[in-house]
């Protein structure tokens, strides 16, 4: 319960809008998501048991997450390529196919959320597809 | 003739002697003929096991391919170090621009020797420094899957390298101090899981090249076996895999095994860069693989980082 009251907080800062160190805003952005991938994940690996309700919660949380992350101009600003940093150079040079994955992974989790999944089977089915997007996005466009 | 004569001739002649003996010693060798003709014929099943576990798509298919795409092997894919760039060749099947004229001799001597069908040594960034303690069935059987895959038209840029890498003989040289088919790490009595896993990181993984640090003249650093290391490219640091301080002491084999499959780490940070291109080969393996390498990791020596 504690990682789904730091994930609240963290969603109910990011979304307040007071961005004023992009580096920083971004990284606690992105763990947030690790923390609620961390209750999602076990399920779908059939480690955790499928609990409905706890696993959409989860889900609203990282849609909520993923929407915020959509805007690409406040968390990786021009000149934030450098310092303490793990993103990639290929951001800023290609700031459209970012934005596009951005999008992407945002509709995969709404979809996610749309599906309202009520047993392990239909879970992992809309869950594989959001979370292939951590991979992809990270091969291009993280260090 | 004068003393000062003498002595010039006589170093003229050792300095001779010495040319000589260094360009015998830096000359390519190649594979035992009976070797070869022990082999089986390749299959080409086992082969993409093989060519998963090599993690070749990396560098010779396009950059971020997945799916199918990483079966198209072109080749371009740069790699930027300190000693010039590296262009990855074209390895499709092509008969012309790719090695579809190749036989498993020709590919045996370019993993386990690092020399071409020409008799020139390839520079090692091609990573047959690690190549080289692969079975030679596994070549052959490689062999047999490659022959499958779609042959591509067109050849990679030349490799952009400043003098005095430019000078291939000069790889030879290399060869002899840092060219080893030798286990990195001694393991007492590994049980099969462990030596299994001992075989994919060492050998086709080749996951040392990036994993352990290199000393000046580019060798791998075995009294830091896979303890981290500056990467090749860029200013970053490639993480220390053994349990020293830094590495992956807090890990369990479970978790090693499911970041080769998924990418994520136990935080589920999700791997970036160059490893989530191998994870995509990681993941084509049997569990039971990815079970042997976090068995190898955790039962090699611990190190602090060495970066």
């Amino acid at each position: 319960m504690r990682i789904f009251a730091f994930a609240a907080a963290a969603i109910s800062v990011t979304m307040s809008g007071a961005i004023a160190d992009p580096i920083e805003d971004r990284k606690a952005h992105m763990k947030e998501r690790g923390a609620l991938m961390r209750v999602l994940a076990p399920v779908a690996q059939g480690k955790q048991d499928f609990d409905a309700a706890m696993v959409m919660d989860a889900l609203e949380k990282l849609q909520a997450n993923a929407e915020v992350g959509r805007d690409v101009a406040a968390f990786w600003p021009e000149g934030t390529d450098t310092g303490d940093s793990k993103s990639s150079p290929n951001i800023w040079a290609d700031l459209e196919g970012y934005q596009a994955a951005s999008d992407k992974y945002a509709a995969d989790v709404a979809a996610a959320v749309e599906a309202a999944p009520q047993d392990l089977a239909a879970f992992q089915a809309v869950f594989g597809p959001a979370a292939a997007n951590c991979g992809s996005c990270h091969e291009k466009y993280r260090q | 003739m004068s003393i000062v004569r003498n002595l010039a001739v006589s170093a003229a002649v050792i300095a001779a002697a010495g040319a000589a003996v260094a360009w015998f010693l830096t000359a390519p060798s190649k594979v035992d003929a009976l070797m070869l003709e022990a082999l089986e014929t390749g299959d080409p099943t086992r082969g993409e096991q093989v060519f998963w576990a090599g993690g070749c798509a990396s560098c010779h298919a396009a950059p971020q391919a997945s799916g199918e795409d990483r079966l198209v092997l072109a080749g371009e894919v740069r790699l930027q170090t300190e000693f010039g760039t590296f262009v990855a060749p074209n390895i499709s099947p092509h008969p012309q621009d790719g090695i579809g004229g190749w036989s498993v001799g020709d590919l045996a001597n370019a993993m386990l020797h690092g020399v071409s069908p020409q008799g020139q040594h390839y520079y090692p960034a091609f990573p047959y420094a690690s190549y080289t303690r692969m079975k030679p069935q596994d070549i052959a059987d490689l062999h047999a899957f490659m022959a499958t895959l779609p042959p591509v038209e067109g050849r990679a840029p030349e490799n952009e390298l400043s003098f005095p890498f430019t000078m291939r003989r000069g790889v030879g040289l290399w060869k002899l101090l840092f060219l080893d088919g030798s286990p990195a790490v001694a393991l007492a009595d590994p049980s099969p899981e462990i030596a299994r896993g001992q075989y994919l990181v060492e050998g086709p993984g080749h996951c040392g090249e990036c994993h352990t640090p290199r000393n000046a003249l580019g060798g791998l650093d075995a009294s830091r076996w896979l303890a981290g290391a500056r990467a090749a490219e860029g200013d970053g640091t490639v993480p220390n895999l053994t349990s020293g301080e830094g590495g992956l002491s807090d890990w369990s084999e479970d978790d090693i095994a499911y970041l080769l499959e998924s990418g994520f780490t136990p935080e589920f940070d999700s791997v970036g860069g160059s490893m989530a291109s191998v994870i995509h080969n990681m993941a084509q393996l049997p569990a039971s693989d990815r079970e042997a390498i976090a068995a190898y990791l955790k039962a090699i020596p611990e190190h602090a980082d060495a970066y």
